[in-house]
């Protein structure tokens, strides 16, 4: 059924490291952890879908984890959502869920950090 | 809900800059036209059919996931449901670090039972170099497997003592020693030992301990790594273990004796000196790093 032609290709996409192939930056997900001053810290996302609104996604983690965040628009990382404390967990367990979350394939997704 | 952000909502609501349904399915078709779509999605499509992202949120928040036709199509397109799942509990229980102890658990449960056969092996063993009990010459018993097993052990060991070293002997890091220096610093002293046993360079290990802890430092006069933040010993060592994972052992053997070098473009490989396997590994990116003073530095 698939005719390779007519697959949109994007020529000007990164090279994957691994395996040499073309595709995009953004279709692999990072949930990195930074140490602010004190005991606190700051959950970043990026990479995720465009498919996804970052907003309504940001205002769900900000109800459903009691905490604060908001987005950036970063020159290489696109849409950033950044969220105070430790939500890595809970990040993946949303991305990754099937009934509750986006149901997203774990292996797009890194989690970084200790 | 900030002032500042309620007109940006509204407008979104209007017109959703997430694609229809359709269109994100559209994108895994070969229809070059549904794809285009995919890519700029047009406002009055909005109308019609309720963003895929908006119809899941609005159901979370009223009713809770309930089975719709569109819904369910929309996980599927990610593909093997079974594998994501076995995935996702790895994941989880790496992040928990419960993995290791139920392991280091289990290693002693066997560790134990390893033992207990040992005796009872003894008792009714005789002496095999003096071939006394079952392995007396005459003796017609069927010797029990963990009995030749050990029997091959032990003559390994005494005749052929590289060999078995060779065999048992495991891969050993020490841990991480880490300390605290002030506040909000802490050391990593025994980076260049760790380095040298897994045959990397310090600058590798420490930009990928960087990068994965989000964080920078230096090295100081006796080539310690500062590090900036508050990290555990265990923290450290999770790290160190990825690391490990990631750029050390062998995928094909799981053998740590590997090299890392440069390739023809630009790639690092690691070459195997166990079974001659390469790969290549991902360059260390630091990624998106989020400003922290950013206010500060604003107001100032
Ligand atoms: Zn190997």
């Amino acid at each position: 059924m698939s005719i390779e032609n007519l697959k949109t290709f994007d020529p000007f996409a990164e090279a994957d490291d691994d395996t040499g192939d073309t595709k995009k930056v953004e279709n692999h997900i990072h949930i990195r952890i930074q140490q602010r001053n004190g005991r606190k810290s700051l959950t970043t996302v990026t990479g995720l879908p465009a498919k996804f609104d970052p907003g309504k996604i940001l205002t769900f983690f900000r109800k459903e984890f009691a905490c604060n965040g908001n987005k950036v628009n970063d020159e290489k990382a696109g849409e950033v959502i950044q969220l105070q404390g430790d939500q890595r967990k809970k990040v993946m367990d949303f991305l990754v869920d099937k009934k509750a979350g986006l149901g997203l394939n774990p292996d797009n997704i890194t989690v970084h950090g200790a | 809900m900030s002032a500042a952000e309620e007109p940006k909502e509204t407008a979104q609501s209007h017109t959703p800059r997430t694609p229809p349904l359709s269109a994100a399915l559209g994108a895994f078709n070969t229809d070059p036209s549904q794809a285009a779509a995919d890519e700029v999605p047009p406002p009055e499509d909005g109308g019609l059919d309720l963003s895929l992202l908006k119809k899941k949120k609005k159901k979370k928040k009223v009713e809770g996931a309930d089975g719709d036709a569109e819904d369910e199509a929309a996980p599927a397109e990610d593909g093997g449901l079974d594998l994501t799942i076995k995935k996702k509990k790895k994941k989880a229980k790496k992040v928990e670090g419960t993995e290791e102890d139920e392991f280091t658990a289990k290693l002693k449960q066997l560790e134990v039972k390893d033992a207990e056969e040992a005796e009872e092996a003894a008792q009714e063993e005789g002496d095999m170099e003096t071939g006394t009990g079952v392995w007396s010459h005459q003796e017609s018993k069927t010797i029990p497997y963990t009995l030749l097993l050990s029997r091959f052990f032990t003559v390994l060991s005494q005749k052929n003592p590289d060999h078995s070293l060779s065999g048992t002997k495991s891969y050993k890091i020490p841990p991480p020693q880490c300390m605290r220096e002030g506040n909000r610093k802490t050391v990593f002293a025994n980076i260049a030992d760790i380095c040298k046993r897994m045959k990397r360079t310090e600058e590798h290990v420490t930009a990928y301990l960087f990068a994965e802890l989000g964080t920078n430092g230096s090295v100081d006069g006796s080539r310690r790594l500062v590090i900036k933040g508050r990290f555990q010993q265990k923290q450290i060592e999770n790290v160190v273990r990825k690391y490990i994972i990631e750029y050390v052992t062998c995928k094909t053997c799981r053998s740590p004796d590997t090299e890392l070098n440069k390739g023809e473009n630009r790639l690092y490989f690691i070459t195997c000196n166990n079974c001659a396997s390469r790969r290549s590994v991902t360059a260390i990116k630091t990624g998106f790093s989020a400003q922290i003073g950013k206010r500060k530095k604003m107001q100032g």
